[in-house]
């Protein structure tokens, strides 16, 4: 679905707002409708994203991983190589510049884990702007330097102390303080969720994953890859990968977090475990109970650890296009280990739940086949959070 | 007749304009929902709100965020909501209205869950995150059965109050002030002139109420001499509760609602 008007995917999205929101939403699809075209918008976008952000990122062929399962090769979208560390910064430098050319003066935020977050204030700090990021009161003890960085780079932080604390409760108060200074504010989301046309526009900016892996496979072997696999959260990665192969005859599989076990309760499997609702402005995949209570969510990934899922993903599941898997806690760590050691990358606890999934779509592929996973940022930020883990596994 | 339509006439006969308290279920728990419900109707009060907690109140300033949280940690369910208004329902005749998310409402399907509500004595529903162009299913099922109330921003173009008019039942609920519920801004000039509009553009088609941060006989004051038909009071009686001690509360909330309705006869 190119731009649905109607903001949505079947019966996915929407616009479920209070009513103080429309003027502005009206108004950020205007603008974006109007520069998403616009030759200039897109020559000052483009510089940024090559210049500044460091694109086009490498598909670099894993030839250690791929030789040590012994099955189709593994190829890996590098967006762990951008600057900050993940893909983020495709959508805030998108949506920085539309901010700029709608003349918004102030910029709000949510994020979980701080990489959105810490996208947002590089983005607005190139971009001559502040930022105020929301961040649960959890997110902000288990993330203590992101919230640091983001500080430094000029921008403030609000930790939010209601409800889960953690980053649905960053998007409530996000929106909270649209609605209160609706006049005067762009709310910048960095997910591919939300109302219309949000989860259209974060997907247009990522989009530039999946083009760049169409070329840049077809000059490896000159085919599309037979095979694309991204984590899932909001899903914004794998919207950005997907969405250029979907009219492809690629396979192409979303991972989602299953935590402790989908049959735990400790999991943010949406898709693979949710049933439908309306959160955030859009009607999707949600995890709830049978009442419409929003239920809390676990990952060893803060930014996987979600209830909702961005409408187009819950689309392509109904349509059966995209097959939605999950990894759990221990598939998601050995992923990580086996990845930094046979090729020297350390990936995000996020990324990693692809790397999981591809071990084992690859070990049942040929030699001839070509498995592309979307690295959707760097682990850096996770060493801790994994030593922990190991730490105390040995201990049980 | 609706309930509330039925309220609004019998005031207009009695030329007065009407006083409208939220209060949330089940916080803190059943028992003072109901002495509060029992000290609002003896002050006087019009229509009742009926919140019914999400655990995800995103329109909802501190105070009815908190209120929802520990109503749901007391183990507020739909059923048990149901019951307490089926007691209330014993009591009282007023118009009930039921004010929730849309997600409570969806997950256990429009047409259930309203046929439900009605039954037990529920006569509309306000859901601040239904905008009207997603409202198709919630409108055919709630036809004949509830009204529906939408709400209008002081943002809000011409073009849309029409619109959104259309679909409202009941009354049309303004919201007073850029911000969640319970903000405490004073009274702003552009509130003042959003109601002299929207009064101008319904031509006294349906009666328009206005809510949030409307906390004092003053606020109810100002906004009943600019032309509101209907003020709504929420998290002025939520704080209320927290503070009174519960053999105390009924009096109290009496004595408060008394002092706002005053404002209300003209």
């Amino acid at each position: 679905m190119r731009y649905p008007k109607d903001g949505r995917f079947g019966e996915f999205g929407g616009k479920y707002i209070p009513e103080t929101l429309v003027p502005a939403i009206e108004e950020l699809e205007e603008n974006y409708l109007k520069f998403k075209n616009d030759k200039n918008f897109k020559k000052e976008l483009d510089y940024y994203l090559k210049q500044y952000a460091g694109r086009p990122t490498p598909l670099y062929y894993a030839k250690n991983l791929s030789e040590k399962i012994g099955g189709a090769k593994i190829y890996l979208k590098r967006e762990d190589l951008l600057h900050g560390g993940a893909h983020k910064i495709n959508n805030t430098l998108g949506q920085a510049l539309l901010a700029k050319k709608m003349n918004k003066k102030r910029i709000i935020a949510e994020t979980g884990a701080g990489q959105h977050g810490v996208a947002t204030a590089m983005a607005c700090a190139a971009l001559g702007m502040k930022a105020e990021v929301y961040m649960g009161y959890k997110d902000t003890i288990r993330q203590k330097l992101n919230v640091f960085r983001m500080n430094m780079l000029g921008s403030k932080v609000h930790p939010v102390k209601s409800g889960s604390k953690t980053l649905k409760d960053a998007i409530n108060e996000a929106i909270r303080d649209w609605i209160t200074n609706v006049e005067t504010t762009y709310y910048l989301l960095g997910s591919a969720v939300g109302p219309h046309p949000y989860p259209v526009m974060v997907r247009d900016f990522q989009s530039v994953i999946g083009e760049e892996i169409k070329l840049q496979m077809k000059k490896i072997n000159n085919k599309t890859p037979d095979s694309v696999i991204a984590c899932v959260g909001g899903g914004s990665n794998a919207i950005g990968t997907f969405y250029p192969l979907v009219d492809t005859n690629a396979e192409i599989i979303g991972v989602e977090a299953a935590g402790h076990g989908l049959k735990s309760k400790l999991h943010s499997a949406t898709l693979s475990a949710g049933s439908k609702g309306v959160l955030h402005g859009m009607m999707t995949y949600l995890l709830q109970d049978d009442e419409g209570q929003i239920t809390e969510t676990h990952s060893i990934s803060a930014g996987l650890d979600y209830p909702g899922v961005g409408p187009e993903h819950s689309y392509l599941k109904d349509t059966k296009r995209v097959k939605y898997h999950s990894a759990t806690d221990n598939e998601v760590i050995d992923a990580f280990l086996l990845l930094t050691r046979t090729e020297g990358i350390i990936p995000a606890l996020e990324s990693a739940h692809a790397i999981a999934e591809a071990v084992k779509v690859a070990r049942k592929g040929k030699k001839s086949e070509s498995i592309v996973v979307t690295l959707s940022g760097r682990g850096d930020k996770d060493v801790e959070e994994v030593q922990k883990y190991l730490n105390k596994n040995v201990k049980d | 007749m609706s309930r509330i339509k039925e309220k609004f006439s019998e005031l207009e006969a009695k030329n007065q304009k009407a006083l409208i308290a939220y209060v949330m279920a089940g916080f803190p728990n059943e028992k003072t929902t109901l002495s509060t419900v029992r000290g609002l109707i003896k002050g006087g009060v019009d229509i009742i709100e009926l919140g019914f907690p999400f655990s995800d109140p995103l329109a909802d300033g501190p105070v009815i965020q908190n209120a929802s949280t520990v109503s749901l940690e007391k183990g507020t369910k739909i059923k048990k909501f149901f019951s307490l208004v089926q007691k209330i329902r014993k009591e009282t005749d007023i118009p009930l209205v039921l004010m929730t998310y849309t997600n409570i409402l969806y997950k256990k399907g429009y047409p259930k869950f309203i046929k439900e509500a009605k039954k037990v004595g529920i006569d509309g529903f306000i859901l601040p995150d239904m905008s009207v162009e997603e409202s198709k299913e919630y409108l055919s099922a709630a036809k004949n059965n509830s009204d529906t109330i939408f709400l209008i921003s002081p943002n809000t173009s011409k073009t849309r109050i029409a619109k959104i008019a259309k679909a409202t039942s009941g009354f049309l609920y303004l919201v007073a002030v850029y911000g969640t519920t319970g903000v405490k801004t004073g009274i702003k000039n552009y509130t003042l002139k959003a109601i002299k509009d929207v009064k101008k553009l319904t031509k006294g088609k349906i009666p328009v109420g206005v809510g949030f941060g409307v906390s004092t006989p003053e606020d109810v004051k100002k906004y009943i001499k600019v032309g509101a038909d209907a003020v709504i009071v929420g998290s002025a009686f939520l704080k209320l509760i927290e503070n009174t001690p519960q053999a105390k509360l009924e009096s109290k909330i009496a004595m408060f609602t008394k002092s706002l309705k005053k404002q209300t006869i003209l």
